[in-house]
């Protein structure tokens, strides 16, 4: 079992746990993942890891209220216990030699752009983070990330605070206003990840996206999570979860994300009022 | 007097029907008195060739004889000496291409039902008895075994066995390995691996899950938490598809997938959380057990029509007799040489049939099996809305990508010695899936088992 040993809540639909896993706190690098199941009953979900501290032994996730889980999840609070936690899976983002980057953030995407940006600042890489969001109230993380960078721009889609349009209307700012970024890394909504690559390809600029299928293990079985790269089948959960973002279909990821959304919509996306979402084995 | 009946003792099934729509165990098992008249068929050889064909050498006339005196348990205690999955071996060994293969009994008649016999003995004990307890004498020696499938549970048990202080490392949340997430609840109840796996922790085995060695831990910091030797059997890994258009298409899924949703994650099941595949019209292509499994799956599922999808013919099926029996009583269909060229996409991504050809058998190729070759011109389509790939697996690569001086093949499976199971670097034993790609349990557990005697060795035990 793993305790949650910290709680806070980042607007009214995301919520910060802080998870007590020594062995993964131990390990896990930037753009790594987790997969945890609530209980007995629950779905084994992926989470790109927030953040973390190896003396506390302490994993930071951050989730977005979606679906089932997600909301069986947020029933759960500080001394709590998850019934499962393993990782850090995945490849750690590649950022070696990485002297000037543009980091992109979309939304709960902030999430998994943070833990990047952190690693990319503390190598003594110059990091412009352009985070965007739709609106002033889900506004996450700024002030973390604001510590974390040269230049941190905010965007929301309603113009209720920072500046008004996409992250992709500031990245095409500056890229014609002449910054030179060794590369674009873009986490979000997988229809933004396309937007920032189709912002960058004029200026080639490589672009690196962090990939979300749906998965399963998570650790090279099911193949559940595959992805074509360049035409070529991928699996995120052990070549991935970061892509050469020219290379991927986008689209195609869209399709299978949403596979079970139907499912999922009907029947099984309730928590039981009586039990407040606790059940037994 | 042996008795002299040409036919095994039938299995008590459930009826096809029945069974086609319930996670229920298919086979019923034998009762006490059918076990000890199916026993009398044994002529107990003085050279019992049967053993010859088990891969971890069960004495089997011996326990046969103790099933005839109506020892149940002392049948038990034989088998159990020599493997440590008996419940499971009995259900799912392909015992028609060993044991039974070469029982004397099978030259005119049918062979000595040796796996019911097997399963009825572990079904007894587990039924009957106490807790084994087993006199252990430690022998300060500490062993780390990776995955909970067959391979490391059989190594596991035979290191604990010798008294070695051993410590199963599983990724997952549940131990069992291919036994729980693979092979259906309607197979191999899921009650029986976690009794085996109990029967081990009563040994002194411990099990730590949710431990994804090459990630959480590497095979090197085993080594330096004082493990002295290790066993790698983390199994299959990433399925294969064909590389035909439409695999990404929604409703295309691996065996492997499909068949952790049900098993692993129990889809089946109201109560849990995990969305399952509705399909109505299934294509399962391949023709191995684990093609069986995913078809007859996707019966119970609620799938009106089940197709199996294979390049060869019956005569070539890799699939254990009994399951290709069972698939047909439940309505399985089979397409036999036939092979996808294309799975087809409606207009919004879901799979709506497949394009076909149709093959003929040429030429016996290098596994000696006749080679199927395509019929030109011969294209033809059929309807289905799921598509379900059960063509083998590749070995997992998160060891292999994060273990220096171990040696992989070009299928990125572990390079590891037939008769020693030792890799190309000291201390570390591998087998299983991991080794060969996709393969049996029982001869995944002949690995183990190889491996924990080379492991001993290397230690310098007796």
């Amino acid at each position: 079992m793993f305790k949650i040993c910290n709680k806070r809540r980042l607007n009214s639909n995301v919520t910060l746990i802080d998870v007590e896993a020594p062995a993964v706190a131990k390990k896990a690098k930037a753009g790594q993942f987790i997969i945890l199941r609530t209980d007995e009953f629950g779905e084994r979900v992926p989470f790109t890891i927030a953040g973390c501290d190896r003396e506390a032994g302490t994993v930071q996730v951050i989730y977005q209220i979606v679906g089932k889980t997600t909301m069986q999840l947020d029933t759960l609070e500080a001394g709590d216990c998850l019934a499962d936690f393993a990782g850090p899976l995945g490849k750690p983002t590649e950022i070696e030699g990485l002297d000037r980057v543009a980091v992109v953030g979309g939304g709960v995407g902030c999430a998994i752009a943070m833990p990047i940006a952190k690693a990319l600042h503390e190598q003594g890489s110059k990091v412009d983070i352009i985070a965007g969001f739709r609106s002033k109230d889900i506004v996450i993380l700024e002030e973390e990330m604001r510590g974390m960078c040269d230049n941190y721009y905010l965007m929301t889609d309603d113009g209720t605070t920072g500046e008004h349009g996409f992250t992709t209307t500031k990245l095409q700012q500056l890229l014609e206003a002449g910054e030179k970024y060794d590369c674009v890394i873009a986490i979000g909504p997988v229809i933004m990840m396309k937007f920032v690559v189709a912002t960058a390809k004029p200026f080639d600029v490589p672009t690196m996206v962090s990939l979300n299928p749906i998965m399963i293990d998570g650790t090279g079985m099911c193949g559940c999570c595959r992805v074509s790269i360049n035409g070529e089948m991928k699996f995120a959960c052990v070549d991935g979860p970061d892509f050469d973002g020219y290379s991927v279909d986008f689209d195609e990821l869209i399709r299978r994300n949403g596979y079970y959304k139907e499912q999922e919509a009907h029947g099984k996306e309730h928590i039981c009022n009586l039990t407040g979402g606790v059940r037994h084995a | 007097m042996p008795n002299m009946s040409p036919t095994k003792v039938a299995m008590p099934e459930q009826d096809p029907k029945a069974r086609a729509k319930n996670f229920d165990e298919v086979a019923c098992g034998y009762t006490a008195e059918m076990a000890q008249e199916e026993a009398a068929r044994c002529l107990n050889c003085k050279k019992p060739v049967c053993i010859e064909g088990c891969p971890v050498l069960v004495h089997i006339p011996d326990f046969i004889q103790k099933v005839v005196e109506g020892e149940f348990e002392q049948a038990y205690e034989i088998i159990a000496s020599t493997n440590s999955l008996p419940a499971v071996c009995g259900r799912v060994c392909p015992q028609e291409t060993q044991c039974e293969s070469k029982c004397i009994r099978g030259l005119r008649s049918e062979p000595v039902a040796i796996g019911r016999l097997e399963r009825f003995v572990a079904d007894w004990h587990i039924e009957h008895s106490e807790k084994r307890s087993i006199e252990i004498v430690p022998n300060g020696h500490k062993v780390a075994i990776v995955g909970s499938g067959p391979a490391g549970l059989t190594c596991a048990g035979d290191l604990a066995m010798a008294g070695c202080d051993v410590t199963v490392f599983e990724a997952f949340h549940e131990c069992g390995g291919v036994l729980v997430y693979g092979i259906p609840e309607f197979r191999l109840p899921k009650a029986i691996v976690k009794r085996e796996v109990e029967g081990l922790e009563d040994l002194g085995v411990k099990f730590r899950k949710d431990v994804v060695i090459g990630r959480t831990m590497t095979i090197d910091e085993l080594f330096e938490d004082g493990y002295e030797t290790i066993f790698v059997g983390s199994g299959a890994g990433l399925p294969m598809f064909m590389g035909i258009e439409g695999e990404t298409l929604l409703g295309v899924f691996s065996a492997n997938e499909y068949l952790t949703r049900i098993n692993l994650m129990k889809a089946f099941r109201e109560d849990y959380d995990t969305p399952a595949p509705r399909s109505r019209c299934v294509a399962v292509i391949g023709g191995g057990n684990v093609a069986m499994d995913a078809a007859r799956s996707a019966l119970r599922m609620g799938a009106e029509k089940v197709m199996i999808v294979y390049r060869r013919s019956m005569e070539e099926l890799p699939a254990r007799a009994e399951e290709v029996q069972h698939a047909i009583e439940e309505g399985v269909e089979f397409n036999l040489l036939r092979n996808p060229v294309k799975i087809l996409s409606d207009e919004n991504g879901y799979v709506c049939g497949m394009e076909c050809i149709k093959m003929e058998l040429g030429e016996p190729d290098a596994s000696g099996r006749r080679r199927p070759v395509p019929i030109e011109g011969s294209e033809f389509t059929m309807e289905c809305d799921a598509v379900i790939m059960a063509l083998g697996t590749r070995a997992n690569p998160i060891i292999g990508q994060t273990t220096e001086g171990l040696d992989l093949n070009k299928w990125n499976c572990i390079v590891a010695d037939e008769e020693s199971a030792a890799t190309t670097r000291e201390g570390v034993y591998a087998g299983g899936d991991a080794v060969t790609g996709a393969a049996t349990v029982i001869l995944a557990m002949g690995a183990g088992k190889q491996a924990a005697k080379s492991m001993l060795e290397f230690m310098g035990v007796e």
